[in-house]
């Protein structure tokens, strides 16, 4: 019998070599005339020990990382295929802290299964939530999301059952599933990481959404930058297919589903659900206004259900496990497990999934282990480029969906982007409206308009020119952009720039903020 | 660098017609033309109108409004250097200094092959999915993380020359 390893196949830790890391486990194995089977199982999603090298024996799976390409020979030499001690091993990774400390609910497989065994995947759990959602029959299942408190994960945290209903009443032929994977926020990587490491929970999820509102097509619109998760995708589809969760009478039910993968093309305002729907129909990425919503007229005038990766992720393990389960955990209108991701200058950058409720602080400091660089932390900025930036006197912030807005914050797609205190918040503030004139749709001049007048005000600030009234112009934009605007990507601009100038006047040229005390 | 074939309307009429059936098939085909030639000529145009039965102004605009589509013959080897937050906050801004500095060319979406080292094009992109481990690259098309100047350097050296 050959020796099995695992070797995370997922694009980050490809990118840090874990490609060449088989490679030479082969080369090492070939020396020995040993034979080994190496699985690419997706990361579990700790950054700084990938590449993970996980050897399987009699006490279960023994990791070594960060494993390099040139640590190899070493490695094997002083053990490594008989799990012996080095300063490499990390031991049963689940046993690490950073994962016993997690719930995991949607990421229970990632990292453990072969991402593309069917077998593997119905051996861990998979498809229980769609068998039992053909027994309960399609309202009954849109009862069951409803009463799970489930909202979108994509930005907006508009419930998921809701949302459904919507779709379910509305008469239509043709109605469709649409997966936002999007996914352009910096800082967030969750929705990659479901699709490279366990594709079959979102085609499970995607299937179950069809049979609740009777959808029988689906896409998934993959941003480009992603090439990883489009292949892990479109070859999960095709076995899928062959296995009888995709196609005609799914499960052996009466219903039918089937899917595709699209690729989106580099533009970040179609992560925007109408402006997704517009591209997938083969147009120009302008926003739509709304009414109608997608759910009466989406993807080419049809019903639509437009949900993002992590929300119809979350479904198959509500549907199996029952409403009740998910709903229990987190605080407030916030219910269920949140997969936040720990990124920026960060010591134990990754995947944390856990209940709401645990404070921004917590997360940073205590899971996260502060700046990687060793120096204190300044700002954090939360759900992405249109998310604030929290000075650490916000830390007490709970994750809440609720909480966080009452701050002038945002929890978006949970992205936790952590900056030392050698950023520059001038800096950060300026790149946020130039982000927003580089991905503006177009459609509205405040947007348009207002974010390159933004970058131009914040120059002039930078170089002491008048500097009182561009403070005030600045301020007055951002107001506009608010106010004016079709959607979030002009709306929330405001958001990282006014934050960035009320917690750290200073860099603007004005006295420090006056609360900095509390970390 | 992928192996793209030279530009010809018969081989673009050819890839065109495969994915003309699918619904909402203009990006499926501008993909598709992309990953065949490199690039997607204005002569590609009328073309794709032809087929799908639209405007020439309606696929110029969907060609035009996407950042991915290279409207002029790709350069011999493509840095996309990511310049968002995540990479930002983890010396992003210091690299990408020096990776101009280096290849002699701003970063720049547009500017496919103009000034500079003549085989590659250095061009931003925001976010590849890997912020915990920034600041990171794709060079043609292969993922890189963790980079240092001095990994850049070698990185260069390998694979551009
Ligand atoms: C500029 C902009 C970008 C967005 N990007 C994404 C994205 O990448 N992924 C996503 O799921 N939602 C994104 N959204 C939110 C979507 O419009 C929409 O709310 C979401 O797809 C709904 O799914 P959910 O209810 O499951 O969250 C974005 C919104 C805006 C305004
Ligand atoms: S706010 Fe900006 S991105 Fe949104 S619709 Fe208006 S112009 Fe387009
Ligand atoms: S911000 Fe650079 S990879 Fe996400």
């Amino acid at each position: 019998m050959s020796l099995r390893l695992y070797v995370p196949g997922d694009m980050c830790s490809v990118a840090l070599g874990a490609d060449e890391v088989c490679g030479a486990l082969a080369i090492e194995a070939a020396k020995k005339s040993m034979s080994i089977e190496i699985v690419r199982n997706g990361s579990r999603g700790l950054f700084p020990i990938e590449p993970l090298v996980e050897i399987e024996t009699a006490e279960g799976r023994i990791g070594y990382g960060p494993v390099f390409p040139e640590d190899v020979p070493a490695l094997v030499a002083a053990g490594l295929f008989e799990g012996a001690p080095h300063a490499k091993r990390v031991g049963k990774p689940e046993e690490l802290p950073f994962f016993k400390s997690q719930t995991r609910l949607t990421f229970a497989r990632n990292g453990i299964t072969d991402p593309q065994s069917f077998d593997d995947y119905v051996a861990h759990g998979g498809m229980k939530g769609l068998n039992r959602a053909l027994e309960l029959g399609p309202a009954a299942v849109v009862e069951e999301v409803l009463q799970s408190g489930l909202r979108g994960r994509g930005g907006a945290g508009f419930p998921t059952g809701i949302k459904w209903k919507t779709v379910a009443e509305t008469k239509g032929e043709q109605k469709y599933i649409v997966c936002n994977a999007d996914e352009g926020d910096s800082g967030t990587f969750a929705d990659r990481m479901v699709m490279e490491g366990d594709p079959f929970m979102l085609i499970e999820g995607m299937a179950i959404a069809g049979v609740a509102v009777g959808a029988t097509k689906g896409y998934v619109y993959i941003r480009s930058e992603y090439p990883f998760a489009v292949t892990a995708m479109e070859r999960a589809i095709e076995t899928a297919r062959e296995r009888g969760l995709l196609g005609r009478n799914i499960g052996g039910s009466a219903f039918s589903f089937d899917m595709d993968v699209r690729m989106g093309a580099g533009a970040y305002v179609c992560g925007e659900e109408t402006s997704l729907l517009e591209s997938l129909e083969g147009k120009r990425g302008l926003v739509r206004a709304k009414p109608p919503l997608p759910a009466h007229k989406g993807l080419f005038g049809r019903p639509t259900v437009i949900n993002n990766v992590l929300s119809l992720a979350a479904i198959p393990y509500i549907l199996a496990e029952g409403f009740a389960a998910y709903r229990d955990y987190g605080m407030g209108r916030s219910r269920g497990t949140m997969p936040i991701q720990l990124a920026g200058n960060i010591k134990n950058g990754g995947l944390y999934e856990t209940p709401f409720g645990v404070t921004l602080g917590d997360i940073v400091n205590v899971i996260g282990g502060g700046a990687e660089s060793g120096r204190p932390v300044r700002a954090v900025q939360v759900g992405g480029p249109l998310g604030a930036y929290f000075p650490p006197s916000l830390f007490d912030t709970p994750f809440d969906y609720e909480a966080f807005a009452a701050r002038d914050g945002l929890i978006g797609h949970a992205g936790v982007v952590v900056f030392d205190d050698t950023a520059d918040m001038l800096k950060q503030a300026r790149f946020a409206m130039e982000f927003c004139a580089v991905e503006s749709c177009g459609k509205c001049t405040p947007c348009r308009i207002g974010s390159i007048r933004g970058v131009e005000t914040i120059d002039k600030i930078a170089a002491g020119e008048d500097r009182e009234a561009n403070l005030v112009l600045l301020e007055d934009l951002c107001h506009t952009m608010k106010l004016g605007s079709l959607c979030a990507l002009g709306g929330f601009t405001p958001y990282p720039v006014m934050s960035a100038l009320t917690h750290f006047p200073e860099d603007f040229g004005g006295p420090k903020a006056r609360l900095e005390a509390a970390e | 660098m992928p192996d793209y074939i030279a530009w010809s309307p018969e081989q673009a009429v050819a890839v065109i017609a495969a994915e003309a059936d699918k619904e909402g098939a203009l990006m499926p085909i501008l993909h598709a033309l992309a990953r065949t030639f490199g690039w997607i000529p204005d002569e590609a145009v009328p073309l794709i109108a032809g087929i799908l039965n639209l405007s020439r102004a309606d696929v110029h605009g969907v060609l035009t409004f996407y950042h991915d589509f290279r409207r002029s013959p790709p350069p011999r080897h493509v840095v996309k250097l990511c310049r968002a937050e995540a990479c930002q906050a983890r010396g992003g801004d210091a690299l990408a200094a020096h990776a101009e500095r280096t290849l002699g060319q701003k970063i720049d979406a547009h500017a496919h092959s103009a000034g500079g080292h003549e085989n590659v094009s250095l061009e931003p992109v925001y976010c590849l999915g890997l912020c915990a481990s920034g600041p990171n690259a794709l060079v043609d098309g292969r993922p890189h993380a963790r980079l240092t100047a001095d990994r850049f350097d070698a990185l260069m050296a390998e694979t551009v020359r």
